[in-house]
């Protein structure tokens, strides 16, 4: 584990793996949305709205998904104190807090025609919130001090009792009556016809990639940035 | 111990701790974070008219009558039921057997005098082709039986 976390080795990796991941993204995302958008059949209760859902359930995943990295590498922070976990979680966080926003504006356009709300403060919809304000407090408390250090810190213990939340989100819909539905897509099988799951899958494949690809191209930016940081104080030092 | 597996050893109680905290936490919310009841919770929490509650469950098949702007239907959830009174508009999705959750006060004839309804999906996606060939076969078997 750290080997990769040697943030040279970690960077030559990531030059080539950025573009990989970021076309491949944009092609599956292509199909998977051009599949969805137009050619899959309208839903029989739902009509055309149902294409709504092949932007909401990938991005209600990886905005999820996301937070689980966060987490994951607060925690490899907390523990092994190596930066890069930090510059990992730092650079993950506004990718999936931009994830979740769109997940609950687009639940919100679905819930009018569907549901004839756009909002509810029942389980589901209300936790999915509270992640958001997981996303933002982390973004803001890890910016909040002078010291890097500390605020990484801060903001990674933020990141671990956030990470509650997030099966509670999942079976919020099983806990407590709610007006949102339960899972389509279960480990028995999936309610959602397969003519619709094809594009869904696709999509989904599609905006994990990107979600990659844009974490890969932060943390290398992050990092370009700690060297010209560096070698300005450098600088700075001979001149002075 | 080395100081990192000190802090391995903080952070794994600590989590361990929060799971603790927040599953009771979850248990102890329990019915407060339901957004509505069925027609059974009602019978056995006992509302009083006037008390504003949401009451969720399924369109009873043939139960619905209009009169006007107003709608009346009965709300199941397989075991009891409870009429329902609504004047306004209602969602497209509204229909006999499909989820419904109802907000408004019991009347004092028992009626559930709704304020809104919002129409409940749930987790089944298929075309028109699709479902009308579900219906097909159901009504042919409920024709056969």
């Amino acid at each position: 584990m750290h080997r990769f976390a040697n943030p040279a080795r970690f960077l030559k990796i990531a030059r080539v793996a950025t573009p990989i991941t970021a076309l491949l993204g944009l092609a599956l995302l292509a199909a998977g949305l051009g599949l969805g958008l137009f050619s899959s059949p309208p839903d029989y209760l739902q009509g055309e709205s149902v294409r709504i859902m092949y932007v909401h359930v990938p991005t209600a995943w990886f905005g999820m998904g996301g937070y689980l990295f966060v987490a994951l590498a607060s925690a490899a922070f907390l523990v092994w104190r190596h930066p890069l976990a930090d510059v990992a979680a730092r650079a993950a966080a506004p990718v999936g807090a931009t994830f979740t926003a769109v997940c609950l504006m687009t639940g919100a356009l679905w819930g009018r025609p569907t549901w004839g709300t756009y909002w509810v403060w029942d389980a589901r919809l209300t936790s999915m919130l509270v992640l958001l304000f997981l996303y933002l407090g982390y973004i803001a408390l890890a910016n909040a001090y002078d010291d890097r250090e500390r605020g990484g810190r801060a903001a990674a213990i933020l990141a671990l009792v956030g990470v509650v939340n997030l099966p509670i989100i999942k079976f919020s819909v099983e806990w407590w009556n709610t007006l949102h539905q339960p899972a389509s897509i279960r480990m028995s099988g999936s309610s959602i016809h397969p003519e619709m799951l094809q594009p869904l899958l696709l999509a989904a494949l599609g905006f994990q990639l990107i979600f990659a690809a844009t974490v890969l191209m932060r943390m290398r930016t992050a990092l370009a940035g700690q060297v010209i940081a560096a070698r300005a104080a450098r600088l700075a030092g001979a001149h002075g | 111990m080395k100081p990192k597996q000190q802090r391995l050893a903080l952070v794994g109680v600590a989590l361990a701790v929060i799971a603790g905290a927040s599953t009771l936490a979850v248990s102890a919310l329990g019915e407060t974070a339901t957004y509505f009841y069925s027609p059974s919770d009602v019978l056995a929490k006992g509302v009083a008219p006037g008390e504003a509650i949401r009451l969720g469950g399924l369109v009873e098949p043939g139960s619905v009558a209009r009169e006007g702007a107003t709608i009346l239907f009965r709300v199941t959830d397989n075991a009891q039921q409870t009429a329902v009174r609504y004047t306004g508009i209602i969602p497209d999705l509204f229909r006999e057997g499909q989820g419904v959750i109802a907000e408004g006060k019991f009347g004092a004839d028992g009626t559930f005098v709704a304020d809104s309804v919002l129409a409940k999906h749930d987790e089944n996606y298929m075309p028109p082709e699709v479902a009308g060939a579900l219906h097909k076969t159901k009504t042919a078997a409920e024709a056969g039986e």
